[in-house]
This record gives C-alpha cells, sequence and structure tokens, in this order.
C-alpha cells in the first residue's frame, strides 16, 4: 500500500487548451493508493514545487506523479522537490501529457480521455516503483578539444586558464582554422589576425594545453568522465622534438603543391608552413606532391637540415588519453559550387568563392593583399552574390547567416583596394548582430550598388572577351539586368565538414538534416548533446558568425568544467543488470546495445553490464528471451502494471 | 491609374484551389524571372505572375499567357516552386471566366469539337500513313502514339512517316492508333482547360484499356510527359528517340549512309529534357551516323533554350523579336551547323517558320533525329539532307 500524490499542470494553456485539467485532478484522487490530486497552472514554478513539497508533509507520501511536460524537460527540477523533502527521487514518475497528449490533438473530448488513461497506467506502475542508488564515479579532470580554429582555440584557453590540462587536436598542420585565412572581421573591420595570432600563440605557450596538430581522433572509448581518446599523429616526415623552424628545406624544396591555405590559388612548397603565422611554425612534408616520395629520390630538405629532423620513415603514431569531457570544434567547408553550373565556378577564371577573395585581401595571401584577377589585371566591375546553395531546397535549405555581412565586408574591401563599381545581388539583407545594421548603413554610403534579386546565371561576354555578364531579375523594377563584370565572387552555402558523419559516429552524436552537430535540446541546451559529456561549439552546430562562435566557446568550456571541475560524479542508477542464473549466454544484449555496456564473460559463460557505460535504454532488457535482464526503473513488472492501467481505457 | 490595391485573397485561395498550391511557398527572389527565356526580350514576368496571384491583384492577365511551361525556372527556384502547376492554376481561373486570348479560341475550339488542335478531320486521322503502316490490335507490344501534329500538319507528317518506317526496320510488333483516340491533351492542360483536358485524357484511357496496351512509344515529348505525369496511369511510355537509342545499342538497326562530315546541331525539346530528363538518348542517336560531325550549341541540355511552343505558344502569334525560336535558330547558325536536329514536333514546327521568316532556310535544315537516322539507314521517304549539302 503506498501513498500516492498526483500533480496536474496546466502548463499555461498548453496544456489545459486540450486537457480539462480540473477533470483529470478529480479523476487521479478515486485511483488506488493514490491520497491527493491537485492542479496547478504552472507546476514547475517555486509555488507549484512548494505544494509538492508540502503535500508530500502534509499526506505523508511515498510517491509523487507530475503530469506535465516531457522528462527531457522538468524530470530534473521534479525529482529535486522529491530529494529536498527526503523521498527517494526514483519515487517520481513523470506524465508527459503536453507533447504526447496536448500538443497532438485539437479535440479536448479526446485529450482529456487519452491524459486520464496515460494517468492511470503511470499509477499503476508507480505503485511498483523502487527507491534507487545513484553511481559516483571518479572524474578525470582533463578535457578534450578537437577542432583549433578560433572555437577549439577560445574553448582550449578558457579551460586551461582555470587550471584544467586540455589536449588541442587538429587535423592541419597549423591551429588557426578558417579564421586565420581572413584579413578582416565584420563589422569593426579588425584585423583578424591581429586578435587571432595572439590567441595561437597562447595556445602554443600554455602549460596546461598540449596542442596536437596534424592530429585526428581515430577511437572513442568510455563515458563521461572517463573517456579513453586515441589519437592518430598523422607522419608529419619532420621530427618536430629536433626542429628549430629555421625554414631553410622549405627554401630549398623543389616540390610544389597546391596551397589549401590560399584555396589552390597559388601552389607551396612540399615541405612547408601553410602560412607565415602559422603554429607551429615547424614544417611538415606533403607526400602528394614530394619528389622523394613521387621519384625516389631528391631530400633536399634533409640535405639542407642541419638538426637532422627530416625523417622519411617516420609513421603514423597512436595514442590515448584520458579525459572527462569533450568539446567538438570541427567548424565547416564550403559547397562545392561548381555543381551549380549557372554560375560558372570552376569554368570561368572570373568567378571567385568567398573563402578565394578572403585570401585575395589578406596581406599573406598569394597576392599580398591586392585584389587582382587570374591574370594580374585589377578588376573594374565585381558582383557579389549572395545564397548560393543557401537557403535553396534544391541545395541547402537553411541560411548560412554570415554571408549577407561578409559580403558587405568584402564590398568595402573592394572600394578600400580598387576602383571598381561593386554590386550585390541578394535575396533578403540580414544584418541581425550587434552593430550589424549600422555596418550595412556604412556600406551602403560607400555606394555600394545593392540588386534585389538573385543572380540567375553567369556567362561569359561576346563583346568584350574575358569579361563575364551576370544576368539577374532587379525585382524591385522588374527589369531584366545584364551586368559586365570583371570578378564574381559566390558565397557559397557553409555546409558542415565532409567527414562530420564520421566524427558524429566516433562520438556518437547525432546530426540535424543538414548534417550539423545535433545539441541536446535547440534553447536550453544548445552546446551539449545526447551524449553526456561531449559538448560542441562553433560552426559545426550550425552556422554562425565570430562572436557566437566565441560565446559558445566560453559556453562550451564552463559546460565542460561542470564536470571536469568535481573529483567524482553522479551517474543515474537507471541502469540494466543481469541475473546470472537465469542468463542462457545468446549474447543478444551484447548485439543490440548502441554503448557498448554488455560484455560476454567467457569463462562464466554469461552476458555482464558494464554500469558505467549503461545508459538504461532497456533494449537489452527487451530482447533477452530468459528475463535475465533487469532494466532498473523499468522492470517487466512495473512496465507490466503500466500497460495493465493503459488498457483499461 | 491608382497605384492603390487591395489584396483579394478569394481569388488567390481559387488559384490554390486549382492546383496553384505552391503560390505559398514563393518568396519572390527573382530566380525564376533571371533563368527564364522570355525575360530579355518580352514584357512577361513570371516573378511577377507568381506574386499577382499571391496577392490575388487585378493586372494578372497582362502576365498570364506568356510561359511556355519550359521548367527552366522550376529546375532553378531555390524554394521548389511549382511554377507551371501555378501558371496552369491562374489560367484555368482566369480563363474560365472568359479571358481566353482570340488566337488560343481556335485552339481550345477545335480540341472541344474535334479532339485535335489543328482543325482535322477525326476519321482522316491516319490518312498520313495511306494504309502502309499497321493499326494497333491487342497482339501487338508497342502502341506507337501518333501526335495529332504528326498526323495533321504536313511538315510533321514526313516525321510520322519516318518514324513509322524506322519502327518497321526495327522488327518490333507495333501498331499506331485507330482514329477513335484523340489529342494527348498536354497543351490543353497548360492552357487552363483542364476540365476538357480531362474529357480527352478519358476517352484515350478508354481506347488504352479496350485496346489493352501497356507500351507505349511516343514520337512528341509533350505526349511523353503527359502519359508520365498527367494520365495517372502505369503505363511503359518511351520516348522514340530513347528507343532508337536502344535498338542502335542492340545492334538491330545499324546506319550505314556516311553523311560526309555534315555539321548538325541538336536542340533539347523543353519536354524531353528538363520534363522527362532524356538527354543521351537523341545524342547518342546522332552520334552513331557515320559521317555525322555533331557539335553542341552554347545553350543545351538542362540549360537548353525554348522554342516557345510549349503551353499553348504554338498557337499563339508573336510579335518579331519576341520570338525565341528565332534567338535559338541564330544560337544553331552560330555553331557553323547545317542541320538543326530535334526531336519533338512543336520544335519543328516553331524551327521551320523561323528559317522561313529569316530567310535561313538555305543555310540551315530543321530536321527530326528520326529522319536523319531513317536516311542513314538509306531509306529515303524524303529529300536526302546530304545531297542538299552538296556532298
Amino acid at each position: 500500500m503506498s501513498r500516492i500524490g498526483v500533480f496536474v499542470c496546466h502548463c499555461g494553456l498548453n496544456i489545459a487548451k486540450t486537457v480539462r485539467v480540473s477533470e483529470l485532478a478529480e479523476f487521479a484522487a478515486t485511483l488506488p493508493d493514490v491520497v491527493v490530486a491537485k492542479d496547478y497552472k504552472f507546476m514547475c514554478s517555486t509555488p507549484g514545487q512548494e505544494m509538492i513539497t508540502n503535500d508530500i508533509k502534509q499526506y505523508n507520501l511515498d510517491r509523487v506523479i507530475v503530469t506535465a511536460c516531457s522528462p527531457l524537460m522538468h524530470e530534473q527540477t521534479f525529482r529535486k522537490v522529491l530529494a529536498a523533502s527526503g523521498l527517494n527521487q526514483y519515487l517520481l514518475t513523470i506524465v508527459n501529457i503536453r507533447e504526447q497528449v496536448s500538443w497532438v490533438t485539437h479535440d479536448i473530448e479526446e485529450g482529456t480521455a487519452k491524459a486520464k488513461a496515460v494517468l492511470n497506467g503511470a499509477v499503476y506502475r508507480s505503485r511498483l516503483l523502487a527507491p534507487l542508488t545513484s553511481r559516483v564515479i571518479d572524474v578525470n579532470p582533463d578535457v578534450l578539444v578537437v577542432g583549433a580554429g578560433i572555437a577549439g582555440i577560445q574553448a582550449a584557453l578558457e579551460l586551461a586558464n582555470t587550471g584544467k590540462k586540455v589536449y588541442l587536436v587538429e587535423k592541419n598542420s597549423t591551429i588557426g582554422g578558417h579564421m586565420a585565412q581572413f584579413d578582416k572581421t565584420f563589422p569593426t573591420l579588425d584585423c583578424s589576425a591581429c586578435i587571432l595570432t595572439p590567441k595561437m600563440d597562447s595556445v602554443l605557450q600554455h602549460k596546461n594545453i598540449t596542442m596536437m596538430t596534424s592530429c585526428e581522433v581515430s577511437e572513442v572509448k568510455g563515458y563521461v568522465g572517463n573517456f579513453d581518446i586515441t589519437i592518430k599523429q598523422k607522419a608529419r616526415y619532420v621530427d618536430h622534438s629536433k626542429c628549430n623552424a629555421c625554414l631553410a628545406c622549405t627554401e630549398k624544396c623543389p616540390g610544389k603543391g597546391i596551397s589549401e591555405w590560399d584555396e589552390g590559388l597559388v601552389k607551396r612548397k612540399s615541405i612547408y608552413i601553410p602560412f607565415p603565422q602559422a603554429v607551429p611554425q615547424k614544417p611538415v612534408i606533403d607526400r602528394e606532391s614530394c619528389t622523394f616520395f613521387k621519384k625516389g629520390k631528391c631530400r633536399l630538405c634533409e640535405k639542407v637540415c642541419e638538426q637532422k629532423a627530416i625523417d622519411f620513415e617516420q609513421q603514423d603514431t597512436f595514442t590515448t588519453v584520458k579525459v572527462g569531457a569533450v568539446i567538438l570544434s570541427t567548424g565547416y567547408d564550403l559547397m562545392d559550387t561548381r555543381e551549380l553550373i549557372q554560375y560558372g565556378y570552376g569554368k570561368y577564371p572570373g568567378v571567385y568563392n568567398a573563402l578565394e577573395v578572403e585570401r585575395l585581401f589578406n596581406s599573406a595571401g598569394p597576392t599580398g593583399g591586392k585584389v587582382t584577377l587570374r591574370d594580374g589585371k585589377e578588376p573594374q566591375a565585381i558582383a557579389i552574390f549572395h545564397c548560393i546553395g543557401s537557403r535553396d531546397k534544391n541545395n541547402h535549405e537553411h541560411c548560412s547567416r554570415v554571408c549577407c555581412m561578409y559580403s558587405l565586408k568584402f564590398a568595402h574591401l573592394f572600394k578600400e583596394k580598387t576602383s571598381a563599381d561593386v554590386y550585390q545581388f541578394y535575396i533578403d539583407m540580414r544584418a541581425a548582430g550587434k552593430g550589424y545594421e549600422e555596418f550595412y548603413n556604412r556600406i551602403i554610403e560607400e555606394d555600394v550598388k545593392f540588386i534585389r534579386g538573385k543572380a540567375a546565371r553567369v556567362a561569359q561576354s561576346v563583346d568584350e572577351p574575358g569579361r563575364l555578364i551576370v544576368e539577374a531579375e532587379d525585382t524591385i523594377t522588374g527589369k531584366f539586368i545584364r551586368l559586365p563584370v570583371d570578378m564574381v565572387v559566390l558565397s557559397p552555402a557553409i555546409v558542415p565538414r565532409a567527414d562530420s558523419k564520421d566524427v558524429a559516429r566516433l562520438f556518437n552524436l547525432s546530426t540535424d538534416k543538414q548534417g550539423f552537430f545535433m545539441e541536446r535540446h535547440p534553447k536550453l541546451a544548445p552546446l551539449s548533446t545526447m551524449s553526456e559529456g561531449i559538448f560542441i561549439a562553433g560552426v559545426c552546430q550550425s552556422p554562425k558568425d565570430i562572436p557566437d562562435t566565441v560565446a559558445q566557446a566560453n559556453g562550451a568550456a564552463a559546460e565542460a568544467l561542470t564536470i571536469v571541475v568535481k573529483d567524482k560524479m553522479e551517474l543515474e542508477a537507471t541502469t540494466a543488470m543481469v541475473n546470472p542464473a537465469s542468463c542462457c549466454g545468446c549474447q543478444n544484449c551484447v548485439r543490440v546495445c548502441p554503448y557498448g555496456a554488455p560484455g560476454f564473460n567467457e569463462t562464466k559463460r554469461v552476458s555482464e553490464i558494464n554500469e558505467a557505460l549503461c545508459k538504461g535504454c532497456g533494449l537489452c532488457a527487451s530482447v533477452c528471451p530468459s528475463s535475465a535482464i533487469i532494466a532498473r526503473h523499468f522492470t517487466n513488472d512495473q512496465v507490466l502494471a503500466e500497460m495493465e492501467g493503459l488498457m483499461e481505457f | 491609374m491608382s497605384q492603390t490595391v487591395t489584396p483579394y485573397l478569394e481569388m488567390s485561395q481559387a488559384i490554390m484551389d486549382a492546383g496553384g498550391e505552391a503560390l505559398k511557398k514563393c518568396y519572390q527572389c527573382g530566380t525564376c524571372t533571371g533563368t527564364c527565356p522570355w525575360t530579355p526580350i518580352t514584357h512577361f514576368n513570371i516573378r511577377k505572375l507568381v506574386r499577382f496571384g499571391q496577392l490575388g491583384l487585378d493586372g494578372i492577365e497582362e502576365f498570364m499567357w506568356g510561359c511556355s511551361t519550359c521548367k527552366f525556372c522550376v529546375e532553378r527556384c531555390p524554394r521548389g516552386v511549382e511554377i507551371i502547376d501555378i501558371v496552369t492554376a491562374i489560367r484555368n481561373v482566369y480563363s474560365s471566366g472568359g479571358m481566353l486570348p482570340q488566337s488560343l479560341r481556335a485552339f481550345v475550339g477545335s480540341m472541344s469539337a474535334r479532339g485535335n488542335p489543328w482543325s482535322g478531320d477525326q476519321s482522316k486521322r491516319n490518312e498520313w500513313a495511306r494504309g502502309k503502316y499497321p493499326l494497333y490490335t491487342p497482339d501487338k507490344e508497342y502502341l506507337f502514339w501518333t501526335c495529332c501534329t504528326v498526323c495533321y500538319d504536313p511538315r510533321n507528317n514526313r516525321l510520322a512517316k519516318a518514324a513509322a518506317e524506322v519502327l518497321n526496320q526495327s522488327g518490333l510488333s507495333w501498331g499506331m492508333p485507330s482514329v477513335d483516340v484523340n489529342c494527348c491533351g498536354e497543351s490543353l492542360k497548360k492552357v487552363g482547360d483542364l476540365e476538357l483536358f480531362e474529357r480527352l485524357k478519358s476517352n484515350n484511357l478508354d481506347y488504352f484499356k479496350s485496346q489493352g496496351v501497356t507500351k507505349i512509344i511516343t514520337v512528341s515529348p509533350h505526349c511523353l510527359a503527359s502519359f508520365n505525369k498527367d494520365y495517372g496511369e502505369d503505363y511503359d511510355v518511351i520516348h522514340l528517340s530513347e528507343l532508337m537509342a536502344r535498338l542502335l545499342q542492340e545492334g538491330k538497326i545499324s546506319p550505314k549512309k556516311d553523311f560526309g562530315g555534315v555539321k548538325v546541331t541538336y536542340h533539347d525539346p523543353c519536354y524531353l529534357g528538363r520534363h522527362s530528363k532524356v538527354y543521351d538518348a537523341p545524342r547518342d542517336v546522332l552520334k552513331s551516323i557515320p559521317g555525322l560531325d555533331f557539335v553542341e550549341m552554347e545553350r543545351n541540355s538542362e540549360e537548353s533554350m525554348c522554342c516557345g511552343g510549349g503551353g499553348g505558344g504554338l498557337w499563339m502569334e508573336k510579335m518579331k523579336g519576341e520570338r525565341l525560336s528565332d534567338l535559338r535558330i541564330e544560337e544553331a547558325l552560330a555553331t557553323g551547323a547545317s542541320i538543326l536536329a530535334t526531336a519533338c514536333p512543336y520544335c519543328i514546327t516553331m524551327f521551320e517558320d523561323s528559317v522561313r521568316t529569316l530567310n535561313v532556310d538555305d543555310q540551315i535544315k530543321v530536321k527530326d533525329v528520326t529522319e536523319l537516322l531513317l536516311e542513314s539507314l538509306d531509306i529515303n521517304i524524303d529529300e536526302p539532307v546530304v545531297d542538299t549539302c552538296s556532298i
């Protein structure tokens, strides 16, 4: 005989609109073992919580049912109420009559009836609940940050400054990410290098940061507080412990590879540092273009290296680190606009993508910061196209969010560095950040021409060979525009990294429709993921500008800190366990578990569940033919009782 | 005239109810207009048509007849708006109000009275064949669907015969429909007469069912698209160009006659290309002909220009300077080709007109791919192109 209190929430009108909440409370009062049932406008508010606390005391309750929203929202809130009243928190049952009832019907009769059914089931189950004890585990105090663009750098520095040890893994041979490619940043036009390179240097100097360039995570094991991460150090063919960064090798190297850093606009040496301010300042060899690797002879770099740092025999190596939390800040790619044949990217030399143009503006770029076309001439007229592959259901439905603003920045820099006429072809100008509208106004003052119409096509000029013709409708006048230009700049969709699916699989993350990493909750947990202890920051979550990225990075650092700041942490008690006496050794559980929690004990011939890995999803229990697996908090008795309650309706 | 208007949402709703549901998706970016082949040469503005439709504004009549349903805008639209459905719906809503333009009245009248757009006598539908070719019977494998245009238009009669001869050469079991059938109705649907379209469609379906038709070869891409998309039945429909490419690949027919370097370019009909995604088959046929020098125009395949004949355009008068077919002939001439090949009776009609009015009929000939293939099989039912090029 238990003493149950039922608390029905109106959630304003969210629930009350399609469920008669007072009738539901009256109904609850008639159910077995229910000693008190009440309804209230917002059960999660302070008065609502106090009502529960008081009633636990007054009615000596030993079970509480909150009939409200999804447990993802407020289970923790109400568990704390129970715990504060001295009740075991696992004696709480949440009945979700918002997402699963009121939001999915317009009919108050049906809504009320269904709410009664699920509540009836919950009462049946609640009577059988047992108190459970949370597990306490040790927490590794270190943090792994994957991706060393501005997001990863910022998060790593924040964490390192609190005294935590950080492993910062970067797949390129330098840290810095896309931001290091830019010349200026909007809307303040401050120099990207001036604000980024000091941070890059801080990473290098910081005693708490282990910077791991040319590295990739290859395996993830463990769980929140105790991850075992295997990191692949790709062969650089240069022993960085010997190299003194004199760079004599890069001068002598006859090999020529395509400069990824300059977006393929120029060649670089085969032994190289990507750009002069790269961190570390030590070179790597690009195997693909290296004369020795291609032809078996050369070794010029080896001859000039006084430190004997060149090592053509170097292999990939693997190291494993232990961390308590992980931050992913893996960044983005630009869509390959060659697919959009109407714009002629890759076909006409005058058509550029945004990152290529960033390099043209950059004083460390291929033209030394001069805006010249591939033939060395200065453009006389430039068209900037917005929304290329973004806001486009044939390609990427999402808005890439930064293109409007960087296009304005481009316009300003074109005006500053050339005498060209500059045209923006846009659909909607989006300038919603701090100082952005003001920046837009400033660029309008600089006499940039805004044409409200998405560019439709780029063709070669017949009358003026070498020039391009832009075709579009100016939707404001309804006129068809044919505009001769020398340069077209595409603002391609910002898309997830090509390998983001692999990274998601590695860390057990979900991705959204576009392939960006999915946050736990779009508003209330934007930096957390469904994998406990793994956080996301920057564009890998969705397109965003530098201010937002840095803000997220700081946030993710704080989130990671909430885990690693403590020596120990509590984990959910709702795990599965095997009764070895009835286990038949079929290993169904081993096969179905998405978390690798069950293992097979070969000597005892039974399955065993690693509770630290178990998330309590119950899959194993449902496939266990001999009912040897007990999912705590969802035992067969409890689930069957709930179903019985449901089926009474 | 006052600039003041009030949105008339009942009209907008009527358009959506008539199949223009996609109206609401458009965000007026102008990609359609920038892509539309008419924008540079006429006042027709497809974006404004949609905008007027969204708000149900008066003045929509100005734009509603300009579209030739070439589908270029639909392919490029970033919102996935089915613009042709909107055009069809607007025409349906307004032309039921008696706003059908003069030039289309004869077309619709003929469809209604005679079941074909050419005011042809229905009993003479198969007269072009002169009894030489078989009628379809249930024991035959393929129904060779003769488009009304190849049955009644003298120029296109030659295409009908060429197609029939190629089919005879193929060894396939085939027959043409009896005179009981009528127009597939594709163009009629696009001019908005959805009710009459349904009547024509159901008459054709009755014939198909009564004869147990399962496989259909069409000579016109318009019939192809109509059967595949508007008839809602699961027939195995193939365009003649696809069939010819298959026959060539299987070695069932093999071109013999050498064309001696005749330069040929190819125009993708909108309903074969963008509507039905058939780009390679007609090119494969042309390239199989010995000594044929194939050249592409700058705009080809998915980016091909429109001849202007779709969407009822074939029956509407256009002023000189406002004809897409004229521009396309100029593009063809620019390649140096002496033959413009295509694979659609509407395109042929439009181009033959342009070649004459532009006075370039001595520089370039308009041919269906089928006609060229037949000539390469050394069967002459027509004046051979190779001789005309004095080789």
